[in-house]
């Protein structure tokens, strides 16, 4: 309905805010610090905007503020710094965490339905369409 | 004695609403002309019922308000020392109450329907006061039997635990309320469209009676996800509007099926066209309000498993979703077939414009209900998937992209049938204007296709939404026009926010000690320091950091609030408002030490062009249903008068006549 009523959610919520003086690691060097070359910079968020927090409810990796979120940005920017393609980077993360750390489904065994009901659906659609809008129909049938 | 006045109200109303129900249901069985003895209750009851719902929940709202801790809910949800105004939005900050709210709504406009609509036919105003009542009686039943808000603890709490942080926000004192409003608004739509079917008259007339409860829940809803949205991307502090979360998926699937639902009862209204359509749509509606309320109350979305370890509340609203959706498929089925479809139309036609946008959307609706339901399926066989923006973006799109376009054409159409060259200039407009953006981004910059197409797509609806004004009198346009032209042209602004802030939007992350520049866009930002400060019920690091683009330097003070009770970390981000765009600063943990020993800070900064854009469309879209609601009441109203005033005119020539015949004789 709305995220304000998730209480039950907002639990997780609290590992994502900043824990200000409770880490006693400082963050790695890539968590906070952007690339300097903006290409590569804009090719790391754009990875980053599409990879699950895995401590949080429903962020990604580039808007969380927990401590794991910021080691896995460490990692996609200094992979990415090192000329590595995103979306190795991705299946790098995948099989280490699984199909759940990506946003962005890709078609398997577990997720080939998200994919097939869509297409159905266009077909059922355009058939919807064609049945109710492809008849001629200038006579004005009373009902 | 708060609580069990409370208490008593609740138990009452649900009595109440056995007897809507039963006297709704008995004055149908009685045939034509006969009147039931019971039949006259149906009314009252929905009115006193709407009562005393209200009085229970303005009782847990004084309990709130005066901190009552002998009652486990205000003990585990507020806090003596909380500012007063989140002492009251608390109320229904938290499952039991936010329940409470929303069958006071329902019972409210339950009530409202009762006294004041007189139009409908006496047996479809029974079928639609008894299915009302028992979805009524569903939600009390859920309140009483497994969430009751008045619970008193033994012994009353010393102190209470207090809200999230998160929620001590005026945005959450306004956004739940107005979403349950649109939600339950889509509940009298529904009963509506099953009195209506049970007692076949699905006709224009009843269409007009129903179409400003939908509109009304419309824009209600419309505002909520606005609100709802707009507080995610201040209060969450990543600067993000809409995630395609569960949750934000569970408000906006029922406002796709309302807008759906909302342009069909225009043509059944308007041309006795899509009856059972409407119907189904009516339906449908309501069961993702209720799915939506699932999602969110049985605690589903934050593990399937844990709701399998205590599946009370969800096994009870999925019973009643079952009940309600099962009950109104299976009547639907049964009678269907004897309400016809209604006349028929060409493809190149108002009507068809509007059934292909209606299929359009539904099919939208389809694709969030997969995208949210299939990780949660999944996740019950021990499988986890995560389906978020890369999937719902483009797959939406498919279905999104060939409904902007129909809607640029649908409203320059007549009814019935048309004939495409009648309009080609206006065709040509808007064709040169997609072609001319579209290119004019691709050339000037790389984006990603969707939020090209999103532009152009924005600046052909915004001219296209005002083409049906062209070459009438303005002064003479029905004030519903007004509204609809008013809600495409929201739909387009709206729109162009979001594909703005996706294309256009820099980000900049700084560790910054007192003194230091940098840069994000055209901005120039300095951190001038970092000082604590303290709040009611909170301390925090403040951030005073000024931002200039060649003019005057202007202030921002984001802040890093940590709250004591409960004990929780909180971001509150800084936004400056500019018309062409917000900038968005955060202020994160501390970076360590320079060389000299002087403390850093990571600062967090967005210059996101346009973003406002999305809620301005939001409001727009909102504003337009208010002028709808306002033009269709209004013309409504003047032609009850005419009527009346037709009658009265009729009744004395009559006796003028008979007066006549009378001397004559």
């Amino acid at each position: 309905m709305i995220r304000s009523l998730v209480f039950t959610l907002i639990a997780a919520f609290a590992l994502c805010m900043p824990a200000y003086a409770q880490d006693d690691m400082p963050p790695a060097p890539y968590a906070y610090t952007q690339l300097d070359d903006p290409v590569l910079e804009a090719r790391a968020l754009e990875l980053m905007e599409t990879l699950r927090c895995l401590t949080c409810q429903s962020q990604s990796i580039a808007d969380s503020d927990a401590p794991m979120a910021g080691d896995m940005r460490h990692q996609v920017r200094s992979r990415i710094a090192a000329g590595e393609d995103p979306e190795a980077i991705r299946a790098w993360l995948i099989e280490r965490y699984g199909d759940y750390v990506s946003y962005s489904p890709d078609v398997s065994a577990t997720t080939w339905p998200l994919f097939a009901i869509p297409a159905v659906l266009l077909l059922a659609v355009l058939f919807a369409l064609l049945r109710r809008l492809g008849r001629r129909s200038g006579d004005d049938e009373a009902a | 004695m708060i609580a069990e006045i409370g208490l008593a109200s609740l138990w009452l109303a649900a009595a109440l609403a056995v007897l809507q129900m039963l006297s709704g249901a008995l004055a149908l069985r009685a045939s034509n002309g006969e009147r039931s003895s019971l039949a006259v209750y149906a009314r009252p009851a929905a009115v006193v019922q709407a009562g005393l719902a209200t009085l229970a929940f303005l009782m847990l709202l004084y309990a709130f308000a005066i901190t009552d801790l002998s009652i486990k809910l205000v003990a585990s949800h507020s806090h003596s020392l909380k500012p007063f105004l989140y002492k009251l939005t608390g109320t229904w900050g938290n499952h039991e109450g936010s329940m409470l709210l929303w069958v006071a709504v329902l019972a409210l406009s339950g009530g409202l329907l009762a006294a004041a609509e007189k139009r409908l036919p006496e047996r479809t105003m029974h079928a639609t006061l008894a299915v009302q009542g028992f979805v009524a009686l569903g939600f009390y039943a859920f309140l009483l039997l497994s969430s009751n808000p008045f619970e008193r603890l033994p012994v009353p709490a010393a102190e209470g635990v207090g809200l999230n942080p998160l929620l001590q926000d005026i945005g959450l004192a306004l956004h739940p309320p107005t979403l349950y409003i649109g939600y339950v608004g889509l509940s009298v739509a529904f009963s509506l469209a099953m009195g209506a079917l049970i007692t076949r008259q699905v006709t224009p007339e009843f269409a007009r009676v129903m179409r400003p409860w939908v509109l009304g829940a419309w824009v209600f809803l419309t505002l909520g996800i606005t609100a709802g949205s707009y507080w995610a991307y201040y209060e969450l502090g990543w600067g993000g509007w809409w995630f395609w979360d569960p949750v934000e998926n569970a408000s906006l699937m029922p406002w796709l099926a309302a807008t759906a639902l909302l342009h069909s009862v225009s043509v059944l209204a308007a041309r006795d066209a899509l009856r059972t359509w409407t119907i189904m749509l009516g339906v449908l509606a309501f069961s993702m309000s209720m799915l939506g309320t699932f999602l969110v109350r049985s605690g589903v979305l934050t593990s399937v498993h844990a709701f399998a370890v205590d599946p009370e509340r969800g096994t009870f609203i999925l019973i009643l979703l079952a009940l309600y959706i099962g009950g109104a498929l299976t009547i639907f089925a049964f009678r269907a077939s004897s309400v016809a479809e209604g006349k028929r139309f060409a493809a190149t036609s108002r009507e068809g414009a509007l059934v292909f946008n209606n299929v359009m959307l539904s099919a939208i609706l389809a694709i969030v209900l997969l995208g949210t339901l299939y990780p949660l399926l999944t996740e019950a066989f021990d499988v986890r998937v995560s389906v978020g923006p890369p999937y719902f973006n483009p797959v939406g799109a498919i279905f999104a992209i060939p409904m902007f376009l129909v809607m640029a054409v649908g409203p320059l159409l007549r009814w019935k049938s048309d004939k495409p060259d009648r309009i080609k200039q206006e065709l040509a407009i808007i064709g040169a204007i997609l072609v001319s953006i579209t290119v004019l981004v691709a050339v000037l910059g790389t984006y990603g296709l969707l939020p090209v197409l999103g532009l152009a797509l924005a600046a052909a609806l915004a001219v296209a939404a005002f083409l049906p004004l062209r070459g009438r009198k303005l002064s003479r346009v029905p004030t519903a026009v007004w509204g609809m032209v008013l809600a495409h042209f929201g739909v387009a602004v709206a729109l162009f926010g979001m594909a703005s802030e996706s294309a256009f939007t820099q980000e900049k992350l700084a560790a910054m000690s007192a003194g230091d520049s940098t840069s994000v866009g055209e901005w120039s930002i300095t951190l001038d320091s970092v000082d604590p400060v303290a709040g009611p019920n909170w301390t925090a690091l403040e951030a005073r950091v000024s931002a200039s683009r060649g003019g005057e330097p202007m202030r921002l003070s984001p802040q890093a609030r940590n709250f004591w009770a409960p004990s929780q970390a909180t971001s509150e981000a800084a936004l400056l408002t500019r018309w062409d765009g917000q900038l968005y600063a955060v202020i994160g943990d501390t970076a360590g030490e320079t060389a000299d020993g002087t403390q850093r800070w990571q600062i967090r900064v967005w210059w996101k062009p346009f973003v406002t854009f999305i809620w301005y469309g939001g409001l727009l879209i909102g504003l337009g249903g208010v002028l709808a609601i306002i033009g269709r009441v209004r013309s409504d109203m003047r032609r009850r008068i005419a009527t009346r005033l037709g009658d009265a005119r009729r009744a004395e020539l009559e006796q003028l006549e008979a007066a006549k015949t009378a001397e004559n004789a």
